[in-house]
């Protein structure tokens, strides 16, 4: 292995070394993504960085030898490529699963490294290292040229608006350092480049394992004459310095209120910079004022930047907490709740369009549906495709809706205002990442209308408390029967009721919806929000429906008043409803005529705390009619 | 007439390293503070559990930190860092917990007789204890990802089931700076906000903030004896002598701090800052290496975080 410089000078640590420190000082910080799969070498390339800038020490080196010999690929020689896989999971599969990251430092700048795996997992794993790099490097194994694997990375890092991307051609040293098989290749890249949006890249010939082109300039390719990698990588732009000049916006993470005389709202600086006195708009609720003093544990701050955490006080008593913005009053973002957004899709289970998912954006996190997508992209080929939903990795653009309006901006004009997450309500697991686009022009048209005869109106004339009574539980349990019966006693009294039953809607309302996992959300969706508009009109309104899932009940829980919801789980062994099997429906399903069947081969969750819960093998359906009427109108 | 104010745009602010690495740091313990019922700090008295301590100190100001420190004690750490202990709780003006395992204790499991099961149980055993016992839900810890292998893949946000462990593979990816901090049913998280801090980055940060550490990091000339390859100090009178051992003086420093009969020392004569980092600088191991836990196995670490440890 050919002797590599360092990138610090040993001399100036050991002669002065407040000079070095004076000089460490001003480091900047660059976060890069490498993009490539084992076999372009990235590993050996971030090994080779971490080794060349002395970040690998004695003890880890005598490892890494050991390692090397034991599992290592470069037939005793030392395997870079064993530094950096982390889990002892991976080392026995020689594979890398996840994202990690890497550090190491120059004379001018601290490098964090996002390493990511190129095996299936890719998608999700570099959509989540690229979101904070400030640049990419595509690595392309020079033998081989522009692959499918390239254009994926390269689409991927574009579509995380990194500006910033690195064409390392690798591996020079096994293809004789020929400068036309390196031209043809950059030709090859540079129109597919432009045919996907992408306006400019740097393209560098390198060996990762022989040094070439990566601390210094390569003696053996005298023919290139850009910058060896790591000169490139010291003097890119930085985007945090671009985003000051951008205008003001900070995410209020938290307001500090320590004693009564103090009230200050903190959070990162995501675009523009602040001075005191600037004239700053809080969002959503417009509210204009000034901002006062800029307050940090080491003083006030005559001026602060994108990039600083800080806390802000503001001239006026104005309304501002968590997920509120405080932006530039001259150049404010927007506020929406319905957008086209492209989502990536992270989890194992798929995306349900029409469920409720937390999103989570800046210090915003609100509830969102997402619709079933336009199209989802083909990542190898980007080619648009059909898709009704999303699965693990897969790239869709679609529009969602939020229960609130969200301070935003497209992401291409801002990651922090334009970058979301969807969380699932109850694994609580992060499911999908998401790029805003722009906001749907119907949201800002479509007002809720004010109505003057309202909710409370309409239930004082009935002389009733509305309520929803949703009956859940497989088919055959006794749902409809007994909600037939509760419905006749309430009649009987005076109440003022309807019932929307499951059968009777998907005759009509919900004709068009089959029985997938995402047509089942959707109709309960639908019947939701027809009992919304029922109990708004003071109704008492019960509903027969499987509803086998607990999200979409609790999105429905959710659209109701608070008390208004009582969730009844009509508890019938699957064995008793099978048995009994009203509708023939069960025989059917066992004999595989009939498919996605709940308790057959589509899964039940039975609520975990239902208001009330009928067993049906203890009492007759008259009995717990009368049980259930007793329980909520006595 | 008016004049019209001109405001000239100022040419960019070029933010260091640090306090890029400061900023998000702090934005991170803001999240755990907006979303986390019960957090708390855990607090070693090592260097790093400084850096972090400053940190807090400066995100919440201009009040104390909203959250206890905890440390979860062996009763083996050197003196000096009980010392160091009090004092920074009384100078941030936090409540400090000190939690001791009473099995441990009850059992009088110490390092000499004990090896492995020492650590166990004083420190795993008596961390998921003191977090059991107060409830928390969100923990900070000094961990950097540049400390060894498996850090490199730990998320900030890193959630353990109710039993404490740690499973790499259902890790929620963090994108951008949005971190989802919801919990299921008798889980906890525990919180990283030096992730991305090197040893260099923590050095030069004490150094730029004047940050308090224990004297131990610095070279004095100290009681030691040399056993299996590591220069340990005679820190109490209950350190055991070996029937031919007999403490000697030497300059030595502290890399890393831990408990003083498992901790080794190097020698040196750096007593300064700027020294200190010099000597990092130009040194040929690891932080690391001076710690007894990693040299069990290659993949000791991560085992030991899978159970629980921090």
């Amino acid at each position: 292995m050919p002797a590599s410089p360092s990138y610090r000078t040993d001399a100036l640590i050991a002669d002065d070394i407040d000079a070095y420190l004076e000089l460490h000082r001003r480091k900047s910080l660059l976060r890069f993504i490498t993009c490539g799969s084992v076999d372009d070498g990235k590993s050996t390339l971030i090994g080779r960085l971490l080794y060349d800038s002395k970040m690998i020490f004695d003890d880890q080196l005598a490892v890494l030898e050991a390692d090397s010999r034991r599992n290592g690929t470069q037939g005793g020689g030392i395997d870079f490529a064993l530094l950096v896989d982390g889990l002892a999971a991976e080392r026995e599969q020689g594979i890398t699963i996840d994202v990690a990251y890497r550090f190491f430092a120059t004379e001018k700048r601290k490098f964090i490294v996002a390493d990511t795996p190129g095996h299936e997992q890719y998608t999700r794993n570099m959509v989540t290292g690229a979101s904070t790099a400030d640049l990419a490097v595509i690595l392309i194994d020079a033998r081989k040229g522009v692959l499918t694997q390239t254009r994926r990375h390269s689409y991927l890092a574009h579509l995380l608006g990194i500006r910033n991307l690195v064409l390392a051609v690798n591996k020079m040293d096994l293809i004789g350092y020929d400068r036309h098989a390196y031209d043809a290749i950059v030709a090859d890249y540079a129109a597919f480049a432009a045919s996907i949006g992408i306006e400019s890249f740097v393209p560098m010939p390198i060996s990762g394992l022989a040094g070439d082109n990566i601390a210094t300039r390569s003696a053996n390719m005298l023919w290139y004459d850009g910058p060896c990698l790591i000169e490139h990588l010291e003097t890119v732009p930085l985007d945090v310095v671009s985003e000051q000049a951008m205008p003001f916006r900070m995410p209020v993470q938290m307001v500090k209120r320590p004693d009564p005389n103090f009230r200050g709202f903190s959070g990162l600086i995501a675009a523009g910079s602040v001075r005191p006195g600037d004239r700053v708009r809080v969002l959503p609720s417009g509210r204009e004022t000034r901002v006062s003093r800029i307050v940090t544990f080491d003083g006030d701050l005559p001026l602060a930047v994108a990039g600083q955490s800080v806390t802000l006080t503001l001239a006026d008593e104005v309304d501002c907490s968590r997920g509120d913005v405080l932006a530039a009053a001259s150049a404010p973002p927007q506020t929406a709740d319905q957008f086209e957004a492209t989502i990536v899709w992270m989890s194992d289970e798929p995306m349900l369009p029409g469920r409720s998912y937390l999103l989570k954006l800046a210090a915003q996190t609100v509830s969102a549906q997402i619709q079933a997508p336009k199209y989802q992209v083909n990542v190898n080929t980007m080619a648009e495709m059909p898709a009704r939903t999303l699965e693990l990795n897969a790239i869709g653009v679609a529009n969602l809706f939020t229960d609130r309006p969200l301070v935003f901006e497209p992401y291409v004009e801002s990651r922090t205002l334009g970058g979301f997450i969807l969380i699932d309500k109850i694994s609580n697991a992060t499911v999908a990442a998401g790029l805003l686009h722009f906001a749907l022009r119907r949201a800002s048209n479509v007002h809720w209308q004010a109505l003057e005869v309202d909710r409370a109106a309409h239930a004082a004339l009935k002389n009733q408390q509305p309520r929803v009574l949703w009956f859940t539980g497989l088919s055959g349990a006794g749902k409809s029967t007994i909600a037939n019966l509760v419905e006749k006693k309430l009649h009987a009294a005076g109440r003022h009721t309807f019932l929307l039953d499951g059968d009777n809607i998907r005759h009509g309302l919900c004709r068009d919806l089959g029985f997938t996992d995402a047509d089942r959300v959707e109709n309960i969706r639908r019947v939701g929000e027809v009992a919304r508009l029922m109990a708004d009109a003071g109704l008492i309104v019960l509903t027969a429906f499987i509803s086998p899932f607990r999200a979409e009940r609790r999105m429905v829980r959710e659209l109701m008043a608070p008390g208004e919801f009582v969730e009844i789980h009509v508890d019938t062994p699957l064995a008793e409803a099978e048995r009994r099997d009203v509708k023939g429906l069960y025989a059917k399903a066992r004999r595989g005529e009939l498919h996605n069947f709940t308790g057959i081969d589509s899964p039940y969750e039975p609520p975990e705390r239902a208001e009330i819960t009928v067993d049906t093998s203890g009492m007759t359906a008259e009995e717990a009619a009368e049980m259930i009427v007793a329980r909520l109108f006595a | 007439m008016s004049v019209q104010a001109v405001r000239v745009e100022p040419s960019p602010v070029s933010l260091s390293h640090l306090q890029r690495l400061e900023a998000d740091s702090i934005h991170i313990m803001q999240e755990v503070m907006a979303e986390a019922e019960r957090p708390v700090m855990l607090y070693s008295v090592g260097k790093d559990s400084a850096v972090m301590l400053h940190l807090a100190r400066k995100a919440f100001h201009p009040a104390p930190p909203p959250f206890p420190l905890l440390h979860v004690d062996t009763t083996w750490k050197f003196q000096e860092m009980y010392r160091m202990r009090d004092r920074m709780a009384a100078e941030s003006g936090m409540e400090l917990l000190v939690h001791r395992n009473p099995d441990a204790m009850a059992r009088g499991i110490n390092p000499f007789d004990h090896g492995a099961l020492h650590t166990d149980l004083w420190k795993t055993e008596g961390l998921k204890q003191a977090l059991d016992l107060h409830g928390f839900d969100a923990a900070f810890g000094g961990a950097r990802r540049d400390e060894e292998k498996s850090r490199a893949k730990e998320r900030i946000f890193s959630f353990r089931s109710a039993n404490h462990r740690w499973d790499p593979k259902t890790q929620r990816p963090e994108l951008w700076r949005l971190y989802n901090a919801r919990k299921n049913k008798g889980e906890s998280v525990r919180v990283f906000p030096l992730s991305n801090w090197t040893e260099l980055d923590i050095w030069q940060y004490i150094q730029l903030e004047s940050i308090p550490i224990v004297p131990l990091y610095f070279a004095a000339p100290r009681l030691t004896v040399e056993r299996d390859g590591m220069l340990l100090m005679v820190d109490d009178e209950r350190f055991r002598l070996l029937p031919d051992e007999v403490p000697v003086e030497r300059s030595i420093r502290f890399r890393t701090l831990g408990c003083y009969p498992l901790t080794g020392a190097v020698e040196s004569t750096a007593a300064t800052l700027p020294e200190v980092i010099q000597e990092m600088l130009l040194t040929t191991t690891s932080e690391r290496q001076g710690r007894a836990i990693d040299k069990d196995a290659t993949a000791s670490m991560e085992k030991k975080k899978q159970e629980g440890y921090f």
